[in-house]
Order: structure tokens, then C-alpha cells, then sequence
């Protein structure tokens, strides 16, 4: 039945939905995870990078893009729509220098982005964008770091925390679980990278992580340093699983030992 | 009535500008910074039509900027020039063209060379080791033909620019008090004082 309704156009469906917005966020869902925590006075973010094939350049692989000097984005979903909407954001960014001798803010940029992704979805001869966007960032003169969310549709919204891309639900989660305010920066990076560890099976070559820590002073981590996070994440996990084992066979002891005194007592 | 003048010399080049904002016969304000900052080695002076300059130099700075976030790398100078010197002939075949002239300066961090390039509303452009726009050219160039030496250190060329600067205070009938200075080399863009 819902053939006529999911053709080139967005065009309402009888119960109300948009096919194609929701197939974009289906393309989101497909896309590589992304994760964007909050802390103190820094904000992560945390990206899955594909594995580079052997011939190729990683430097030209890029998940994490400078809008200005302080605001970064990461995407999850079509690589190739993510772009366009990179240069879209990055020219709004010189444009309001220019108009109004400003840098944006971080919520600025951003319902730019939504702007432009809703009206891909309300005009004739187009389809919606097919990414998410996770922006950080710093407003000028502001201490306070700042991460929004936008989606296919248009929607966007600020956030302690989030996912976005494949697996984000499960990753969304462990950051609920996880999150505390205040936290330090080593603190921030390491949740960014335990959070990301959640889906990333193959470890620190997969993850790409860019800091920022105050206005127009960004990092991005280096092998060797996510390396070690993960290193001291694993050992963090050894230590707790050894714990536990030892709390598990302690009890099993215990009852072993009550079991014995019981039957001891009625003979 | 903008006076700028800029030189090269071993590794840096210098460029100077008056900082007077006039109208007519008065002056409005002696603070004027009339040199922009591209990029971390680039440097460009602009004189000429009040509003026009400032809003050329702004369009060009934003885009010298695009450029960087764009591409992670700046525009060298050659290139910058090669383009600020094209929207320049683009805007004279315009309805309203700008009258900006411009002094382009920097240093290229891959070869290691300074960079001075002479551009002027019509959208001329020459590489030069030393140029001059408005009045103060009149009497500077010889100066400059005499005294400039593309081997000097900084403080020789500052000084060389220092002779112009007074042949400017000693010559001309309007003289601006102040100047605003700035150097780039292979560490950046810097303010001296003159």
C-alpha cells in the first residue's frame, strides 16, 4: 500500500509518516557511531572510523570536520551528503563573520544545519539528507562547552551525551548509565572511548577521537594516546571481571560451607 | 591620501601603512589598522575609496579563510595574490567595481621565501622586492631603489623603511603622524614598533 508514498518525493503517507525521512534515518542507523559527551570545561568527540584499506590514505578518510575555529562536527550516515552539508556549514560560518563581524555560536551553526537538512525534506526534486550531525563547540566569550544533535528531518537539540550511527541505542545507554556531570577532561575521553568500545570490536586503530577543550583549542588524539586509553580501560575491566570472580567464589565457599554445617547438624 | 609601503629581505617582509582615517580636509581617527591579517604568513595592505576598502579586504580575508578550513592548508602566497588579483578584475568589469589598492606580503613555508606583491585597483599585479602606494611612492621608490638590499636583516629594513617614512614626514605636504607596522616571516605575522 505504501508504494505511492515512498516514490521521489516526501509526500505525507495516510498515517501520517515521511518514507523517505525515515528511510534516511535508516541510512543514519547504517552509518559508522559517532559519540559526543560533555564534561566540565571540555566536550569529546568520539568517532568509528572504517578500516583503511591497504592502499589507501587514511588522511583523506576524514569522520570529524572543523566548521570554524570552534565548532567541530562529526556525521554518521552518507558520507558523500555529510560533505555537502560540511561546506554548507563551513561557508554560513565566514558568511556570519562577514555579516556581522561575529563567530557563531555553537546553536546558531547548527539550526543552520537543521534548517537546510528540513528543507530537503519539504522541497520538490530532492531527497532528505541521509546523516545525523554531532556539533561541539564553544560560543565566544563562553566557558561552557556546548553539543548539539541534528537529524534527516530537521530536528535538533542539545545534549549532556549521545550517540548517533550504528548500534547508537546500545551506545545511547551505556552513556545514561555512564555519564556524571563535572567531569575532567581525562575523564570525558575516557568515557568517549569506553562508550565507543561498546560497538567497536577492533579496538584503539578504529577510533578517532577530537577534543576541545576552550574556545578555538582543539586535539585530535593520536594513535599511541587512544592506545593507552583503551590499554588502561581493559585493565580497568580485568581488575573488576577478577573481582568479581573472586567475590562469586567466595560465596559459592561460603554456601558450600552452610550446606555442610546444615547436613553436619542433622545427623 | 593612504600612504603604505612594504620590502622584503632575508626570510621576512614588511609592511607599513598610515593609520589616518580622513574625510575630506579632516581627520577622523589616527588608530586605523589598514593592514589585514589573511593568514598566519600572509599579510595585505589596502588603501584607496573609504568603505571600499574595507569591504574588499573583509570579502578577501573570510575567503583567504574558507580556503584554510576547507583545505587544512592556506593558500601560499603566490596563489592568494594570483586570486585576490582576480577578484579585483572581476569587480572593475562589474557594475560597481571596488577601488582598492593593495600591498600583498607573506612568506611561503615550503620554500622558504618571502613574498611582495604590488596590486592596484585596475588589477595589476607585479612581484616586487619592494612597492609603495599613494603619495608616498613619489618619494620613497628612489629611496628604496637606493637603500634596499633583499639580504637585509630585519633591523636594516626597518630601518630602510625608516628613511622612507621621514623623506614621507620631511617631503609631503600632508603628512600622516602614525604608521602602523607589521612583519611576517617564517615564525608569523608580528607588530613592530617604528
Amino acid at each position: 500500500m505504501s508504494r505511492s508514498y515512498d516514490r521521489a518525493l516526501t509526500v505525507f503517507s495516510p498515517d501520517g509518516h515521511l518514507f523517505q525521512v525515515e528511510y534516511a534515518l535508516e541510512a543514519v542507523r547504517k552509518g559508522t557511531c559517532a559519540v559526543g559527551v560533555r564534561g566540565k570545561d571540555v566536550v569529546v568527540l568520539g568517532v568509528e572510523k572504517k578500516s583503511v584499506l591497504q592502499l589507501q590514505d587514511p588522511r583523506t578518510v576524514r569522520k570529524v570536520a572543523m566548521l570554524d575555529d570552534h565548532v567541530c562536527l562529526a556525521f554518521a550516515g552518507l558520507t558523500a551528503d555529510g560533505r555537502v552539508l560540511i561546506d554548507k556549514a563551513r561557508i554560513e560560518c565566514q558568511s556570519h563573520r562577514l555579516t556581522v563581524e561575529d563567530p557563531v555560536t555553537v546553536e546558531y551553526i547548527t539550526r543552520h544545519i537543521a534548517g537546510i537538512q528540513q528543507k530537503y525534506t519539504q522541497s520538490g526534486g530532492v531527497r532528505p539528507f541521509g546523516v545525523s550531525t554531532l556539533l561541539v563547540g564553544f560560543d565566544p566569550n563562553d566557558t561552557r562547552p556546548r553539543l548539539y544533535q541534528t537529524e534527516p528531518g530537521g530536528i535538533y537539540s542539545e545534549w549532556k551525551a549521545n550517540a548517533i550511527g550504528r548500534s547508537s541505542k546500545t551506545v545511547r545507554e551505556f552513556l545514561e548509565k555512564n555519564h556524571k556531570d563535572e567531569m575532567s577532561r581525562e575523564e570525558t575521553i575516557k568515557l568517549a572511548v569506553k562508550s565507543l568500545l561498546e560497538v567497536v570490536q577492533t579496538g584503539a586503530k578504529n577510533i578517532e577521537i577530537t577534543v576541545m577543550e576552550s574556545y578555538a583549542k582543539i586535539t585530535t588524539l593520536d594513535l599511541a594516546q587512544i592506545e593507552a586509553i583503551v590499554a588502561e580501560i581493559e585493565r580497568e575491566k580485568e581488575a573488576e571481571a577478577e573481582r568479581k570472580r573472586s567475590r562469586l567464589a567466595a560465596t559459592a565457599a561460603g554456601q558450600a560451607a552452610m550446606s555442610q554445617a546444615a547436613t553436619g547438624s542433622g545427623q | 591620501m593612504d600612504i603604505s609601503f612594504a620590502l622584503t629581505g632575508k626570510g621576512y617582509v614588511i609592511v607599513a601603512a598610515d593609520t589616518t582615517a580622513a574625510r575630506s580636509i579632516v581627520k577622523m581617527k589616527v588608530d586605523e589598522d589598514k593592514i589585514k591579517v589573511l593568514s598566519p604568513h600572509l599579510l595585505m595592505a589596502f588603501s584607496g575609496e573609504p568603505g571600499d576598502t574595507v569591504q574588499f579586504a573583509e570579502y578577501i580575508e573570510r575567503n583567504i579563510r574558507l580556503y584554510q578550513i576547507r583545505n587544512t592548508y592556506a593558500l601560499r602566497p603566490p596563489s592568494a595574490a594570483s586570486w585576490i588579483r582576480r577578484a579585483l578584475a572581476d569587480s572593475l568589469r562589474s557594475r560597481r567595481p571596488y577601488s582598492v589598492n593593495l600591498l600583498v606580503g607573506g612568506y611561503d613555508t615550503s620554500t622558504h621565501t618571502p613574498h611582495l606583491y604590488w596590486v592596484d585597483y585596475l588589477g595589476t599585479m607585479s612581484e616586487v622586492p619592494f612597492a609603495a602606494h599613494g603619495y608616498g611612492a613619489y618619494f620613497a621608490l628612489s629611496l628604496l631603489d637606493r637603500y634596499h638590499d633583499p639580504e637585509a636583516s630585519l633591523e636594516d629594513g626597518l630601518a630602510t623603511l625608516r628613511r622612507c617614512l621621514d623623506e614621507v614626514a620631511k617631503r609631503l605636504v600632508v603628512t600622516p603622524e602614525k604608521y602602523k607596522v607589521k612583519v611576517v616571516d617564517k615564525d608569523g605575522v608580528r607588530e613592530v614598533e617604528i
